[in-house]
């Protein structure tokens, strides 16, 4: 026992949770303090004047209510982000390439999922469960999810990408598009023929609609709710769990190194004796098992499902990455909290902080913008490094 | 093997008077069957590929022209009033093969994977929809209460300058649009453009407040036409009601005149596509798509000519938007999804990047499938539907299917097998682009 | 004046000084080799020249002109024209069109006489492709007008590619290794038709070359680079003999005498 703890790098195991608490309260800080700020001055002006009117409350006030329960939500689809980015960063790291397809592995693997749960709900096994089974069956379905999207990754690489591979940049693009697309029509032929159905709805099951409050603070005539729901526990702490398992897996283990070198050289990692080809084919694994969790997570969270539920949250993971650094895991991270920070906050408020002429539906291209603005003006990222490159 | 072989017969076919004797065949069998059934797809699909014919078989120019301008404008126009689905049908192709030009110049002559190229398209079509509609009346309307009896903002007629404007205004967002971006690598290119294609959508469909520019999801409507005088409707059902076998509507003659617009339209992009390919112009594009290095060592300024291809492109783009808006006289944020930008896509990278006939072939293919195909697959799934039949080895009776099976709405599954398997088996497409020989003066060297 | 002079300039990757306070100075009308082991930052030198790489600091001046800061198309216009090291043609394009396109900052044509194929287009396109055929027949590329680059064999790339760069009408001609890889056959050719160039255009010539026959036989001077430094320069009776020189390329204790076999 003691040879195998003197093994684990504990480390590497630590630094994640310590990268992922400072970001979360960073976001979560910075956010905040803008959101207030905005609040207070546009309390002076006649929006400030207006939602007087309409609500009783100043905007502060308002502000103020909605912060906790934004912060979780933000810290929750944030993490969701990242788990979905992870896969996009890795592959972009060993391959230069960007999978497009990776929204239709999230969706796949949010339908797996749900469908075994709906499954069960069938055959009555739900509704009596005890709640550690409950638990289980949420494990077994998160599980099945990453399994399927896993599988289809590799089987996706291995078909349309692997012979690609020496073509020019853009053909396997093009062809990862295709495959998006395709993804889209088969998730939606499945689900037809079997089920007849285009939305699906994850069952209710446990307690996973309950909330866990802690306590209300006074403020003025209103009062601020602290609670966090337990969906929200649980997506952020299975989302906790596999972002450190991933750290562990790259950053302490010989297959990690050996992705790593990939990532940096591939030429001179198969000098060294490394199989490329699987540690591509294991990148894809692994960043369709985490997209697959990812995908359960987020029909847990939002409940309703269609086969179109991918392209938004893969759009968005993506600018995630890009926005943390392409290629760079921290990043990912990093961006994804940030990102679903950005999103909550302004899909919250936005509409009441401009009098409802930007609504929340503004939100969606609020991650495009971000994109494109981080592309154009940072290209690496938050965490990339700005080396130049050689001709 | 299979191919070499018929590429063997039709070598032998292709020689002297038997090349005409094949393609008139082929236009006189095509035109026949229709005439005779114009309810059957495969006799359309006949007719259709004539034109390939016209463009395969070693014919002289001038039987080609005539031959095009007797198919286009004669034959099938009327084979499209006598079946008006039809008529929808070469009116789509018309469209897409107009846009599928325009984004051959982007992504076949300058190496651009623009995936957002709707953006433009939607920005032609909203001009003319404001401009051409009662919008301007209705901008402090919400989408749904305005009163139905506003005037009009400008006539019926203006559409016509219209489409010069939706060409300027398509033109200078492709500048806008591309001058922070077109420095970027390939596929973040591709990514930004996804995202500014996304950003025009949901701008549509969220302009109905606090001003109603756009009358959200709702879209706007009823956008004018340019006016058709009777005497037009008179004379051409005088000239062909015989032939056709009924009156025409004004409404199916209007539907006719923009396939018509349609085709100048295709043909002025192709007239300007072609002209600039082959000059200093063209030649700089392809040494940008194929190695910009190289390229910029030569004095190749890369952003601006990056620019004139975007914004050529958009202009084209928004040309049609006009064109749509006016012949539709409806619009709204659906027609301009990333899933238009990829069908349009896929339309060049079926026909080949960079290769105007191929594009055109491209475009016609991809509508018949999406259009006909899958509609008729729908329809015969339909009839499974309503009949007792089974699927025989599992005993699957067609009447459970459900009815959320219909694969008249399964474009995603034609876009992607058609971006994958031509990437896979044939990058450069059906009609490979090809460089033009030249004839050197050998005494003029000395 | 000399036509170009660089002070001074360094360029870094990340800790590495590819280029390390390198000071040249060339003039008008000759022939200078840069010769240096691998990795001396020849080829960074040229880059660096040419636009795709901005110094850290320095100067560089053509003509009384700088040209830090500038693009490299826009330092191709100002009369610099190179082929690259691992041949760079345009691969899907035929030998006149690559010829062409290497014209293209001298071509004038607006896009309306592009549109309308007016007179003044028209003429220029022939007269272009006429010039086009001409330096063909200049550089010894026979009948191959039409085919594309690609499917040329090596040694005729490598003349396509310095015919490109003519068709710039150059005031200076950046040559990164254009002999590697020729028989002997072929490099006499290729030396001969640097000589040509020079006499008969009056471009000057910059070139890297790792041959020693070439550079010895072509070269006026000798600029010789190593770990990013100028280690020396001069005629190349000088550099024959210079110690620093012989022992970057054989390491410190060579023999003398070998290396004496080696260079004569």
């Amino acid at each position: 026992m003691k040879q195998f703890l003197k093994r684990i790098n504990f480390y590497e195991l630590v630094r994640p949770v310590g990268q992922m608490l400072t970001f979360s309260v960073g976001s979560a800080v910075c956010m905040s303090v803008i959101a207030v700020v905005l609040a207070l001055i546009l309390d002076q002006t006649y929006i400030g004047a207006d939602i007087m009117e309409k609500y009783r409350v100043t905007l502060f006030t308002y502000t103020m209510i909605n912060l906790p329960q934004v912060v979780i939500d933000g810290l929750t689809i944030g993490f969701v982000y990242a788990a979905i980015a992870l896969g996009y960063t890795m592959v972009y790291g060993v391959l230069e390439f960007i999978n497009f397809a990776h929204s239709e592995i999230f969706a796949v693997g949010a339908f797996v999922g749900v469908e075994f749960l709906i499954a069960l709900g069938s055959a009555g096994v739900l509704s009596g469960a005890s709640l550690p089974m409950a638990y289980a069956y949420l494990t077994l379905a998160i599980f099945l999810g990453m399994l399927a999207a896993g599988g289809l990754a590799v089987t996706v690489e291995r078909v349309a990408y692997r012979p690609l591979r020496g073509a020019s940049r853009l053909v396997p693009l093009i062809s990862a598009i295709g495959v998006s697309f395709l993804l889209q029509d088969v998730i939606r032929l499945v689900e037809g023929v079997t089920t007849g159905q285009f939305n699906r709805i994850f069952p209710t099951f446990g307690n996973f609609d309950a909330r866990i409050i802690f306590g209300k603070l006074a403020m003025g005539a209103s009062k601020i709710t602290m609670g966090i729901s337990v969906k929200s526990i649980i997506v952020i702490v299975s989302a906790v769990l596999m972002l450190v398992a991933l750290n562990y897996l790259v950053n302490a283990t010989r297959i990690g190194k050996a992705i790593r070198a990939v990532a940096q050289d591939r030429s001179t990692a198969s000098l060294m004796g490394i199989n490329v080809n699987r540690i591509i084919s294991l990148t894809f694994l692994v960043g369709g098992l985490l997209g697959g969790a990812a995908g359960v997570l987020y029909a847990l969270k939002f409940t309703r499902i269609d086969p179109f539920v991918g392209f938004f949250p893969g759009l968005k993971a993506f600018t995630a990455a890009v926005l943390g650094g392409i290629g760079n895991m921290t990043g990912a991270l990093l961006g994804g909290i940030v990102l679903g920070m950005l999103e909550t906050f302004a899909g919250s408020y936005m509409g009441v902080f401009t009098m409802g002429a930007a609504g929340s539906e503004y939100k969606d291209i609020f991650a495009f913008s971000i994109l494109i603005l981080v592309l154009i003006f940072r290209p690496q990222g938050l965490m990339g490094k700005h080396v130049g490159q050689k001709a | 093997m299979v191919s070499s072989y018929f590429k063997e017969l039709f070598d032998r076919a292709n020689q002297g008077r038997l090349a005409y004797f094949f393609v008139i065949a082929h236009i006189f069998a095509g035109t026949y069957l229709v005439y005779t059934q114009p309810r059957s797809n495969l006799a359309f699909l006949v007719l259709i590929t004539s034109f390939l014919s016209l463009y395969f078989f070693r014919t002289s120019s001038r039987f080609k022209l005539v031959a095009g301008v007797v198919l286009a404008l004669v034959i099938v126009p009327i084979v499209g009033v006598r079946n008006i689905f039809y008529l929808e049908v070469i009116f789509q192709i018309a469209v897409f093969a107009a846009l599928a030009l325009g984004l051959n110049i982007v992504v076949g002559f300058a190496g651009l994977l623009d995936l957002g190229y709707v953006a433009f398209y939607a920005v032609g079509a909203y001009l003319w929809a404001f401009f051409g509609s009662q919008q301007f009346y209705v901008l402090h309307f919400a989408p749904g209460t305005q009163p139905s009896d506003l005037p009009f903002l400008l006539p019926g007629d203006t559409f016509y300058m219209f489409i010069l404007v939706g060409i300027i205004v398509a033109g200078v967002t492709g500048i806008i649009l591309g001058l922070p971006v077109l420095r970027l690598r390939g596929d973040y290119l591709a990514i930004v453009t996804l995202g500014f294609g996304e950003v025009i959508r949901v701008l549509a469909n969220n302009l109905d407040k606090p001003l109603n520019f756009t009358n959200g999801p709702q879209g706007i409507t009823p956008i004018q036409r340019p006016t058709m005088p009777d005497m037009v409707v008179d004379w051409f059902n005088g000239i062909f009601g015989g032939v056709v076998g009924h009156d025409v509507s004004p409404a199916n003659l209007y539907n006719l005149m923009f396939y018509l617009y349609a085709l100048i339209m295709i043909i002025v992009i192709i007239f300007v596509t072609r002209r600039l390919n082959d000059s200093k112009i063209g030649r700089a594009w392809t040494a940008v798509r194929e190695d910009e290095t190289a390229a910029i060592a030569q004095g190749i300024p890369l952003v601006r000519m990056k620019l004139t291809a975007f914004a050529v492109g958009a202009s084209f783009a928004g040309a049609m938007g006009v064109l749509l808006a006016a012949s539709r006289t409806f619009i709204s944020p659906e027609s301009f999804s990333f899933m238009q930008s990829i069908g349009v896509l896929s339309m060049v990278i079926l026909g080949g990047a960079g290769s105007i006939p191929g594009v055109i072939l491209g475009a016609a293919t991809v509508t018949i499938l999406n259009l006909q195909v899958l509609q008729g697959f729908s329809l015969y799934l339909n009839e499974l539907r309503q009949s007792d039949a089974v699927i025989p080895i599992i005993n699957f009776a067609w009447k459970d299917l459900s009815t959320q099976l219909d694969p008249a709405k399964y474009q995603r599954l034609l876009f992607g097998l058609i971006l994958i398997l031509m990437m896979i088996f044939r990058p450069a497409g059906l009609i490979p682009a090809s460089r033009r020989k030249r004839e050197l003066d050998r005494d003029e060297t000395k | 004046m000399a036509l170009l002079e660089i002070a001074n300039i360094t360029k870094t990757f990340g800790g590495l000084k590819a280029i390390s306070d390198v000071t040249f100075s060339l003039d008008k009308g000759r022939i200078v080799s840069i010769i240096g082991p691998n990795g001396a930052g020849k080829t960074t030198f040229f880059n660096t020249l040419t636009g795709i790489y901005k110094p850290d600091s320095g100067t560089i001046k053509f003509n009384g002109k700088s040209l830090v800061g500038l693009r490299p198309d826009q330092i191709a216009a100002c009369g610099i024209a190179r082929t690259f090291q691992n041949i760079r043609l345009f691969p899907d394009m035929s030998v006149i069109e690559n010829i062409l396109v290497g014209m293209h900052i001298h071509l004038k044509q607006s896009a309306l006489q592009t549109l309308l194929h007016l007179p003044g287009f028209k003429k220029e396109e022939k007269e272009a492709e006429q010039k086009a055929a001409r330096l063909m027949e200049y550089v010894g590329l026979k009948r191959v007008e039409n085919e594309l680059a690609k499917n040329l064999p090596y040694g005729a790339q490598r003349r396509l590619e310095i015919a490109r760069a003519l068709a710039a009408d150059p005031q200076l001609l950046l040559l990164d290794e254009p002999a590697a890889g020729m028989n002997p056959q072929e490099t006499e050719d290729v030396t001969q038709l640097f000589r040509n160039i020079r006499t008969d255009l009056g471009i000057t010539i910059l070139l890297i070359e790792h041959d020693m026959r070439v550079v010895m036989n072509i070269s006026e001077d000798i600029c010789v680079m190593d770990y990013g430094e100028k280690i020396a320069q001069g005629p190349p009776s000088e550099i024959r003999n210079n110690t620093r020189v012989i022992e970057a390329y054989l390491g410190r204790g060579a023999v003398a005498g070998q290396h004496e076999e080696k260079l004569q």
